[in-house]
């Protein structure tokens, strides 16, 4: 397999779906490396695996977890744990990436990253999951800034300051995502640009830009929803060139998982993505 | 707040939103709430039609998603690989009044679900064929085969082969008739083939690790055994022989 050990280069990358396999192998310019989603690729083996063995070979891969509930009351599930440093011994990817988020409750899985109100105790639970995290896994995690939909009356501390201190206790890096950012300010009622201007873009190890959607809440106020289904919108493209600006070039990933569209279309995104690194280069 | 309290109203859609759960202006929020409900809902939803294409196809997209809705909610994923989720469905199905008509169907979920196991379980290396007619010159009663961990046998007392194949592949019209159906996975791709009259006793036998004498033994009629093995060989399903 290609030597992961160097971690993943500051150029676009993308979600991978099955269905690009051929495409990429012919020609993935200007898409440098491809995340994985964790869960997809536990099983015992056939064709997701065996694909997986052969872009491992030619591209730097990303491990992106969405299944290991680190922001849940309960303790980390030690299967779950066990079955992550299996898939991360076995491909020594580039990087491991998960959610602040929960998304598993008294054994039953929700598949969805759920929030997680920021309190003190939060993140004194939060640090300590990523704690174990780094320990069974042997190795920095990067953890990712939520989209979140509602609020908490019990919430006391800003999401910036929330995970830089949870950064901070555990040594653990930061993905930030681009479209969550501007998605929890419209529905949290911020201002991105200042949520961006704030974040301690030094512990950011990759981007994650991807599509959303617009609704109204029940007052009128506009909703958004993090789809992961259409192209990148243009304010968050704004937001995406004010943190390469800022921070230099950073690991981009373009996110489409649902009406995944054909590869030339993902590749485009990947091009726009480009053009914003490459003036800093 | 509690996660309890939050979980409990996201599986439940006559729950209430649970307190604490506000807009960012203090307000109470029962449609922000709804954004996590239907992303629950609609993802799980999405990923059971992902795993019953031919539920689907029987039953239609829009009957199957209430079905479906039906069955998360009595069935929530246990695991966080979503890739076996809905190993109740056949059960589910036997017990779910609105398609009690349909007696064949928690039969066809076992098929789909019995393809996606297949689909990813482990990879293992066939016998070749010569090593294998090697081995027939002897004592062939006493040999037990290994089998791939991708083979699955599915019984039925319905023509599931048939209904599967008249709807996968255009096939003909199923006969009522009861049929039993193999799994094989050559290389990457499952594919379903019916098995002869009384082979399925054998396989079962084979499958338990019994030898092919006893399981021979086992077959509820003459059968013809150059046929199985012949699918066993062709679908790459024998990967050792012991005696």
């Amino acid at each position: 397999m290609l030597d992961q050990s160097h971690g993943l280069p500051a150029k676009p990358g993308v979600g991978y779906k099955p269905q690009h396999f051929q495409a990429i192998l012919q020609d993935a310019r200007p898409v440098g490396w491809l995340e994985i989603h964790a869960e997809n690729y536990m099983g015992a083996g056939g064709r997701p695996l065996a694909q997986l063995r052969h872009l491992a070979e030619r591209f730097p891969i990303s491990v992106h977890g969405v299944g290991l509930s680190i922001g849940g009351e309960g303790p980390l599930d030690r299967d779950h744990l066990d079955r992550l440093k299996y898939l991360c011994d076995w491909l020594q990817p580039a990087s491991f990436s998960e959610h602040l988020a929960w998304s598993t409750h008294d054994g039953a899985f929700l598949n969805d990253l759920l929030p997680v109100p920021y309190t003190m105790a939060t993140l004194a639970r939060v640090a300590d999951h990523i704690d174990r995290v780094q320990s069974v896994l042997g190795r920095r995690m990067h953890l990712e800034n939520p989209s979140t939909y509602v609020a908490f009356a019990e919430t006391a501390m800003g999401e910036v300051d929330f995970l830089t201190e949870v950064a901070r206790r555990t040594g653990c890096g930061l993905l930030l995502d681009v479209n969550n950012v501007y998605v929890s300010g419209v529905n949290q009622n911020y201002d991105p640009v200042a949520y961006i201007d704030a974040f301690p873009l030094h512990l950011v190890g990759e981007i994650h830009l991807g599509g959303h959607h617009e609704d109204r809440d029940d007052h009128g106020q506009r909703l958004l929803i993090d789809s992961h289904g259409a192209e990148v919108t243009d304010p968050v493209w704004a937001l995406y060139a004010r943190v390469i600006r800022r921070a230099g070039p950073l690991p981009t990933l373009i996110e489409w998982d649902n009406d995944v569209p054909d590869w030339p279309r993902l590749a485009a995104e990947a091009t726009r993505a480009a053009r914003i690194l490459e003036p800093v280069r | 707040m509690t996660q309890s309290h939050f979980a409990a109203a996201l599986l439940d859609p006559d729950a209430p939103v649970p307190v604490g759960v506000i807009d960012p202006r203090g307000h109470p929020a029962p449609k922000r709430f709804a954004v996590y409900r239907n992303n629950v809902a609609g993802s799980l939803v999405e990923a059971l039609k992902a795993a019953f294409p031919m539920l689907v196809k029987l039953l239609g997209e829009e009957f199957f998603a209430a079905m479906a809705l039906a069955f998360l909610r009595a069935h929530p994923p246990k695991s966080r690989i979503l890739m076996l989720y809905g190993d109740e469905m056949p059960g589910f199905l036997e017990q779910f009044q609105p398609v009690a008509h349909l007696g064949y169907l928690p039969d066809i979920a076992r098929v789909d679900q019995a393809l996606r196991e297949s689909y990813h379980s482990a990879d293992s290396t066939h016998l070749p064929e010569v090593e294998f007619h090697r081995l027939l010159g002897q004592d062939i009663a006493a040999l037990r085969l290994r089998l791939a961990p991708s083979l699955r046998l599915i019984r039925s007392r319905w023509p599931i082969f048939s209904i599967w194949a008249a709807n996968h592949d255009n096939g003909p019209t199923p006969k009522p008739q009861a049929e039993d159906l193999l799994i094989l996975r050559p290389e990457f791709d499952p594919r379903p083939q019916l098995l002869p009259p009384g082979g399925a006793a054998f396989l079962a036998g084979l499958m338990a690790g019994r030898t092919l004498g006893e399981s021979l033994d086992l077959a509820t009629g003459p059968i013809d055994l150059a046929a199985i093995l012949g699918l066993l060989i062709s679908g790459r399903a024998i990967v050792g022989v012991s005696k």
